[in-house]
């Protein structure tokens, strides 16, 4: 598969987050705060975001996983991470 | 001939605006069916028929309040002949489409984009009453930008949409009214007790370990069935108030308390949840939040919960004392699953924890009954693969 750039990721989770709640206004995400805190996500909502993720990047992201997306910075070293892991 | 009524949609519900229908004279129509859109307080509602037959003639037309109650239209049922007598005339019926003056149910709020915000602010429009070009989408640029050319040309912006403060505003009115009663009527009595949640949560992690992601199951899923599977241990937990007596429910609807994004609650019903499988109990609470937050509910969901659960999340707090929806007697809550200190054979050990309550009817039972229940609910989350 091919590598994944931390830019595409970043895009891949504004797009995620903004179609599952669009009033999120991405130039206002603090990358190293909780994402939760920032953006209103119950747990429906955050596991329609790792659906989501996975049906863009087809990275399957499982539950214990799940700490790893905490912020917006440790979410794209993840995803750049699982992607390169192949 | 039969006669298709206004329902009541809910406690308080008193009337409702018929927004459109969705059939026509001569149509054929199946129990079951949507065959109109009502506006109440709580949003736009899919109205369900529950007799087959051919619409005769409708009654009422789109635009009217209506009091519940009320006939809306005429059916003919299976084997009665076509009135002989030329059929009035029948209103003129608009063909649903995206233009019918239908609301999302969903806070408006963030059914809006940072962008069609800022142009809005720009323009000098009232983003509040911007709506989006699709019933359910995301009010964009454009739609901005026609809202402000029809505020230019003098014409009304098409189309119509109630500024969302007001929306919110009578949704808050409806769940005031309905909270106030209860609290009127209602001698509650509240009960809570902690339940070893760690076999349950386990066996989910161990299950959505073998499912694909659109598969995995929340928490509250096979919290949902227990409940259920409980408060049949415990009918007088489940039915209404009505008429001065408690009707008890053989079928167990629970009413799924749900938040919107932009304030406010609805609590629509999954139906018989103590006969789907964990599967039907997910794809059925996915089509209910996601028609909560982005579309539109149907009238038996607001009409027919018997009882409600309100679950606060894995964000929420460790506990929730519920406020009954009448004519409901009883709603359980659920806090969320924290780990804590657990006491076992006298040893303390770490275990994760959750703490249920109930908030019950004093009218139709007694605490010891409710104690009876959560010490039911606890005991059938410690056997989570049974949960099918």
């Amino acid at each position: 598969m091919t590598m994944l750039t931390r830019e595409q990721a970043r895009a891949a989770i504004f797009d995620t987050l903004c179609s599952i709640a669009p009033e999120v206004d991405a130039a206002e995400i603090v990358a190293d705060q909780p994402l939760r805190d920032q953006v209103d996500l119950d747990s429906f909502d955050f596991l329609n975001v790792i659906i989501r993720l996975h049906e863009k990047l087809g990275i399957d992201i499982p539950e214990n996983d799940y700490g790893e997306l905490t912020t917006l910075d440790s979410a794209i070293d993840y995803l750049v991470r699982r992607r390169a892991a192949g | 001939m039969s006669e298709f009524r206004m329902p009541s949609l809910g406690a308080d519900m008193e009337a409702g605006t018929l927004v459109e229908w969705m059939v026509r004279p001569g149509d054929e129509v199946k129990r079951g069916q949507v065959v109109a859109v009502v506006e109440t307080q709580k949003g736009a509602i899919e109205v369900e028929i529950w007799e087959s037959g051919v619409i005769e003639r409708l009654v009422v037309e789109p635009g009217a309040r209506i009091p519940v109650g009320e006939v809306l239209a005429l059916l003919r049922t299976a084997g009665e002949p076509a009135s002989r007598a030329p059929a009035a005339p029948a209103p003129e019926v608009p063909a649903p489409s995206a233009q019918a003056p239908a609301r999302t149910v969903a806070g408006d709020r963030a059914r809006t984009s940072p962008a069609a915000r800022k142009l809005a602010g720009e323009l000098g429009v009232d983003i509040a009453a911007v709506r989006p070009g699709e019933p359910g989408g995301v009010v964009s640029r454009a739609d901005v930008e026609r809202a402000a050319q029809a505020v230019k040309t003098g014409s009304a912006p098409a189309p119509q949409r109630e500024p969302v403060t007001d929306w919110q505003g009578r949704m808050r009115k409806a769940i005031a009214a309905a909270m106030s009663r209860s609290k009127r009527e209602i001698p509650h009595y509240y009960l809570a007790t902690d339940i070893d949640a760690t076999r349950v949560t386990d066996w989910l992690a161990g299950e959505n370990l073998k499912r694909s992601v659109a598969e995995r199951l929340l928490p509250v899923v096979p919290m949902m069935k227990a409940v259920a599977l409980a408060l049949r241990e415990v009918p007088e937990l489940n039915g209404v108030w009505a008429d001065g007596a408690f009707c008890p429910s053989a079928a167990v609807h629970l009413g799924m308390a749900v938040a919107l994004r932009g304030g406010g609650l609805v609590a629509p019903a999954i139906h018989d949840v103590d006969r789907k499988n964990l599967d039907q109990l997910m794809a059925d609470l996915r089509d209910l939040i996601t028609r909560v937050r982005g579309g539109r509910l149907r009238s038996s969901e607001m009409s027919d919960p018997t009882v409600t659960l309100t679950n606060l999340g894995e964000q929420g707090p460790d506990q929730v004392f519920g406020v009954i929806y009448p004519p409901q007697v009883a709603i359980v809550g659920l806090g969320r699953i924290t780990e804590r200190p657990w006491s076992e054979s006298g040893n303390v050990v770490a275990r994760k924890v959750v703490t249920a309550t109930l908030a019950a009817d004093h009218r139709v039972s007694d605490g010891h009954r409710g104690g009876l229940f959560l010490a039911a609910l606890a005991r059938l989350l410690q056997a989570p693969q049974e949960l099918k």
